[in-house]
């Protein structure tokens, strides 16, 4: 089984750091997986998405030209590349910041106010985290038990009191 | 081994050549190679290593003359616009039969061309690339564990033979992050009796020097130069074959183009076509024999590249045009689809029938 995950959204948004935390998840699961992100004159506010493709064989291509489940957190990359999902997959949209709902019916959809659901928590920082938590409950890309050790991987010790509420936000996804 | 971690295909580099031995690093940043530099920079202070950013890419590949010339592991790295700046040292290097390694994380060209990834350089890294008769031995990396493993081996092999290694990578190559183990064994280091490193009075001055003014004695140097690249010709060629036993159509790709190529491969393969891929994993010496094999069992070859068409010379070259190579590219920074080679696969499937 070979799950081709594209996620995307503003910089700053945290869409890399989003695709980084699933590599070590499916790492630590001993799965195949490759992660690439896009790469350029690239800044906050501007444009940002990465390929995470996770597998039981060797990963061919690392470039995800059609994803099976796509995650966006802003209107541009929806509209972008929701014509490119394989019919079946899954599309995963942050609702506080993309207000239209996507034309296809050939496709799951989950709206997510991860934005506000963000603030709610107080960790507003942390939209990403929570559309993850909602993306692994719905797709099983990577299992969710012992999800916290993936957050040691990417969390720095410099950083490691920003674990818990990174956990908190996947958690409120996951439950959402 | 050690344990595996995640890395980007330009970390992977840095930390395997320390692991090599190479405690000396020079270079200038350049996207999208820059956190090769960013390793080294944070590392090399720690482990008693040089890093030092130079003023420019010439500067940087004349220190890697330099502390080669001292018998050091040295490396530099750059992106394609940084590695033509460094073709002058390049070439003194090698005429002055020094080791070093140098990574192109290409981009596209010519001029300053674009960031994204290419594979537009192989005339450059395979034919000498800077002035005078010589060649590099090029090792072409088509995932971040090979990143790893081929820096090594780089290292070794430019000791062995007294000569300058590139590793041949691109933009996607260095980017892109996949589990990698790193070697934990010692690095193979081997006597240099040749380096500049004062004779405490105790033997003849060792030279090290590119220039010969008299023409017999230049002519030797060349000569001799070349009985070595006959036998690493004969000796050091490297590849993979993949699915070529039954093989029909043999598609020949490197780096990004075979890991794209790969799945179009399979996708052919489960659609009925007799394909397989030989990937090159040196493109200098470049795997002739197998090529030239394969010639006689295949109905045609189809170089997949990020380029206008280089490679592909080197398969005419290597089959003798004994079977019609065909062409799948894109380029400037564009990279194929598994469905463009597929497409290729298939017409060169149907053209044959």
């Amino acid at each position: 089984m070979t799950t081709q995950m594209l996620i995307a959204g503003f910089g700053g948004q945290g869409v890399l750091f989003a695709g980084k935390f699933l590599a070590y998840k499916a790492l630590l699961e001993d799965k195949q997986l490759s992660w690439l992100p896009s790469y350029g004159p690239e800044m906050r506010g501007g444009t940002a998405n990465c390929s995470v493709i996770v597998s039981d064989e060797p990963v061919g291509s690392p470039i995800v030209s059609k994803p099976d489940v796509l995650m966006v957190m802003n209107l541009p990359s929806l509209d972008k590349y929701e014509d490119d999902v394989v019919p079946g997959g899954y599309i995963f949209v942050d609702s506080t910041l993309i207000e239209r709902k996507i034309k296809r019916d050939d496709v799951k959809v989950f709206y997510i106010p991860a934005t506000k659901l963000a603030k709610d928590i107080d960790a507003p920082t942390l939209a990403n985290m929570i559309m993850i938590g909602k993306v692994i409950k719905e797709t099983g890309i990577v299992p969710y038990d012992n999800i916290d050790k993936a957050l040691d991987k990417v969390v720095s010790a410099r950083k490691a009191n920003l674990k818990e509420i990174n956990f908190k936000a996947l958690d409120t996804g996951y439950n959402y | 081994m050690s344990e595996k971690v995640l890395m980007k295909g330009n970390e992977a580099i840095a930390e395997a050549a320390i692991r090599a031995g190479c405690l000396h690093y020079f270079g200038y940043p350049i996207t999208p190679q820059t956190e090769l530099a960013a390793y080294m920079a944070k590392r090399m202070p720690k482990i008693g290593g040089t890093f030092l950013q130079a003023e420019s890419e010439i500067a940087a590949i004349n220190m890697v003359y330099g502390v080669s010339s001292a018998g050091k592991r040295v490396m530099t790295s750059s992106s394609s616009p940084g590695v033509s700046l460094k073709q002058e040292g390049i070439s003194y290097i090698a005429g002055a039969d020094l080791p070093a390694l140098i990574v192109n994380v290409q981009r596209g060209g010519p001029g300053l061309g674009g960031i994204q990834p290419s594979q537009s350089d192989y005339f450059q890294a395979t034919k000498g690339g800077g002035h005078g008769d010589y060649h590099l031995i090029v090792l072409t990396p088509a995932s971040v564990q090979e990143m790893a493993d081929l820096v090594s081996l780089a290292f070794d092999l430019a000791d062995k033979y007294r000569m300058p290694a590139m590793l041949l990578a691109d933009g996607t190559m260095g980017q892109m992050m996949e589990p990698v183990e790193l070697p934990d064994e010692a690095p193979n280091m081997i006597e240099k009796p040749w380096a500049v490193t004062g004779t405490q009075m105790k033997r003849e001055h060792n030279i090290v020097n590119s220039l010969y003014l008299v023409p017999e004695e230049l002519e030797k140097t060349n000569n001799e130069r070349f009985e070595r690249y006959k036998y690493i010709e004969e000796n050091e060629a490297r590849y993979e074959s993949f699915m070529m036993d039954d093989a029909e159509i043999c598609v020949v790709a490197f780096g990004i183009a075979a890991r794209v190529s790969r799945n179009a491969v399979v996708e052919a393969r489960k659609q009925g076509i007799k394909v397989g891929m030989i990937r090159p994993i040196t493109v200098w010496p470049f795997p002739k024999k197998p090529l030239a094999e394969a010639a006689d069992k295949v109905k045609s070859f189809i170089s997949v590249e990020l380029s206008m068409g280089q490679m592909i010379e080197d398969i005419k070259l290597a089959t003798s045009c004994k079977k019609p190579v065909d062409l799948c590219y894109r380029v400037g920074g564009m990279i194929p689809s598994p469905e463009q080679v597929l497409e290729s696969i298939k017409k060169a499937a149907g053209g044959n029938e």
